[in-house]
């Protein structure tokens, strides 16, 4: 059988040519370069609990990231998720003074995300509002509430059986958040590499007149994404309430900005249209194992901050200062 | 081949790092001192007490730290690095008294000695708290700042923050309860400036207008103490009326320079620090156990006993006048 000379092939490089070549290849080589040197900076390092009480530093923030991802592939954006995790939380703690159970509070968390994701899906899908704009004002809304619930005071007395989400083991080491943590990262691998749903999310970032007329339901594909944001920050919010074991109307503050940073440091192009899900499950190792490493060496916060802002900027720079300088 | 010999390489890095854990010498004692947040005066200030209390102790390594923000969720990771390390003491001051316990208590079961200082942990969370004085002391102390001024008595007014002001009505309270104690000195007023800098003002002027003979103005709030003397100084009658009460060395430097107020009172972070690293070492040695009743030994600063539910306060607030104000005016 031969090929039309100008058939559209299906790819254009052969897999494992485009895979060393990836953004994700690299960011590999990154975490396991900042791997090793941790185990050589701290002898504290290479322990399994230590490792794995680290994972704690970014399950809850990645699983959010996992949905700002697609929800910035198709070209919007989401900066209500950690006031959505405050909303969720101190509707959580509510359902306790009530006197709910842990199977109740488990709904009360994940349908106040939905409900904070339909309604930022709402206003951006039928009102026809930039998502920037619309999330911002949310992400004072909800957070906003919370604190005209609580002031300054903390719901606290959660069920015993209700910390295992935060602080519960699988097995071993290996927490019951690093299991959600994996499970949520297969899920959005399956939605966005290999589904029907996941091309239209690509196509609507990069054209959404044309995904229009492809006969994709742009608004409809919008929608489900705000939706899925929402539900992650309140399974997020299950997690981190959890943890604490009380709310208070600051939780998760400044969040929204460490999600997008993971997502953009996972290769995702902030103007939408491309990325990939291992790309932010590498983004999400490399920030907790930095922190983390950084941490062990009583590294102040700030200069964590730089560090992570530097390497943010060095991952995204250096890729195409080296095309540049390989086109002259 | 590249590759074998990459991996082999890798972990070789990975078999000297693991010895070097059992290898590494661990003579001095690691004290944790974890703040609400880096780069804030009075914790920096308390950093620098607690270095003082390691130098006098000898082998003991403080480890200041603490987030950027003042979030629990930032003093969590720190917590987790800590036990990680293998600290032997970790002295808070909580963003959050009741999210850090389930990290905390993680602490304690690792064997690390766990208190919590100036802003505490629920009990449940840490060993001890230690309070920088208590409300009984303040009380006192504040009636006790205008009465040395005045040795033949006099008529003082008290400018609070709100009606509802939860600290400031205890302190009030435990401040009448001494009354007794100083002959001669009669409190004519108390007005409520609402923390608000232009409505304490007000107040000020108020009860210099109502009290012509007005001898000193209390403030326990760092907001009324600095518009009260502002308003004295305003009046012209600074030398005349004291203003003193609770205010913060870096606001009150200009009020105690044109003598508007001659002395006032707030917790020294320096013996705060000493204090907590002291506690944390008497503990962590186990030359001292945490339970009501106990009496903690703090070097220079004297010893703690602990209450029912394993708190207790370090001392009088401390008093800042002219000779310490310089010193002090620009750490918080």
């Amino acid at each position: 059988m031969t090929t039309p000379a100008n058939a559209i092939p299906d790819r254009l490089q052969t897999p494992w040519e485009s895979r060393l070549k990836s953004w994700e290849a690299l960011l590999l080589l990154v975490a396991i370069a900042i791997f090793i040197a941790n185990s050589f900076a701290s002898p504290y390092f290479l322990n399994a609990w230590n490792l794995s009480d680290a994972t704690f530093n970014f399950t809850e923030k990645a699983m959010i990231a996992f949905a700002m991802a697609l929800l910035i592939i198709s070209g919007e954006i989401d900066l209500s998720v950690a006031a959505i995790i405050a909303l969720a939380s101190t509707a959580m703690g509510a359902a306790v003074q009530a006197g709910a159970g842990t199977p109740v509070l488990i709904l009360v968390g994940l349908g106040t995300g939905l409900l904070c994701g339909a309604f930022n899906g709402v206003l951006v899908t039928r009102m026809g509002l930039p998502s920037i704009v619309v999330t911002i004002g949310t992400m004072s809304l909800f957070r906003g509430i919370s604190y005209i619930v609580l002031g300054d005071q903390a719901y606290r007395g959660y069920p015993s059986d209700f910390a295992f989400f935060g602080q519960g083991y699988v097995w071993w080491v290996i927490s019951f958040e690093f299991v959600l943590f994996a499970i949520i990262a297969v899920i959005y691998f399956v939605i966005l590499h290999k589904t029907n749903f996941g091309r239209s999310v690509y196509a609507i970032g990069n054209n959404p007149t044309g995904a229009l007329f492809s006969g994709i339901r742009v608004n409809r594909v919008k929608f489900i994404l705000f939706l899925l944001t929402g539900l992650m920050a309140g399974i997020a919010a299950i997690c981190l309430t959890s943890r604490l074991g009380s709310t208070r109307p600051s939780i998760a503050f400044g969040w929204e900005l460490e999600v997008v940073t993971m997502v953009v440091l996972g290769g995702v192009n902030i103007l939408g249209g491309s990325g990939t899900i291992p790309g932010v499950v590498i983004a999400a190792f490399v920030i907790g194992l930095v922190t983390f490493g950084l941490g062990l060496l009583n590294v102040p916060g700030i200069v964590m901050s730089i560090v992570v802002g530097a390497l943010l900027i060095g991952v995204i720079a250096l890729p195409r200062l080296w095309s540049q300088w390989r086109q002259r | 081949m590249i590759r074998r010999k990459f991996i082999k390489a890798a972990g070789l890095g990975l078999a000297t790092s693991l010895i070097g854990t059992g290898a590494m010498a661990q003579d001095d004692m690691r004290i944790a001192l974890v703040v609400k947040a880096l780069g804030i005066g009075f914790f920096e200030a308390a950093a620098k007490g607690a270095e003082e209390a390691a130098q006098e102790l000898g082998g003991v390594e403080i480890i200041y730290t603490g987030p950027t923000d003042t979030t629990a969720e930032g003093q969590i990771e720190v917590i987790n690095s800590l036990i990680a390390q293998g600290v032997d003491a970790i002295a808070i001051s909580a963003n959050d008294p009741d999210a850090l316990v389930p990290a905390l208590k993680k602490a304690m079961q690792r064997g690390i000695t766990v208190i919590s200082w100036d802003s505490g942990v629920a009990p449940e969370g840490r060993q001890m708290h230690l309070n920088p004085s208590s409300n009984p002391l303040i009380g006192n102390m504040i009636i006790k700042l205008a009465a040395d001024h005045l040795p033949d008595g006099g008529e003082v007014a008290v400018l609070s923050a709100s009606a509802t002001a939860t600290n400031q009505n205890i302190w009030i309270e435990e401040m009448n309860k001494v009354m007794g104690n100083y002959p001669g000195i009669e409190v004519v007023a108390t007005v409520y400036g609402d923390d608000l800098a232009d409505k304490s003002y007000r107040e000020a002027q108020g009860l210099m207008q109502s009290h012509p003979d007005l001898d000193a103005i209390i403030a326990p709030t760092s907001v009324g103490i600095v518009a009260a003397a502002q308003a004295v100084e305003d009046a012209g009658k600074a030398g005349q009326i004291n203003v003193t009460g609770l205010g913060l060395p870096s606001e009150m430097a200009g009020a105690i320079e044109s003598g508007a107020s001659k002395s006032f009172a707030i917790w020294n972070p320096i013996d705060l620090g000493y204090s907590a690293a002291m506690i944390a070492h008497a503990l962590a040695t186990e030359a001292a156990t945490a339970e009501p009743g106990a009496a903690i030994p703090m070097g220079r600063m004297g010893s703690v006993t602990l209450d029912d539910t394993n708190s207790g306060a370090m001392a009088d607030p401390f008093v800042y006048d002219s000779s310490n104000i310089d010193a002090f005016k620009s750490i918080f």
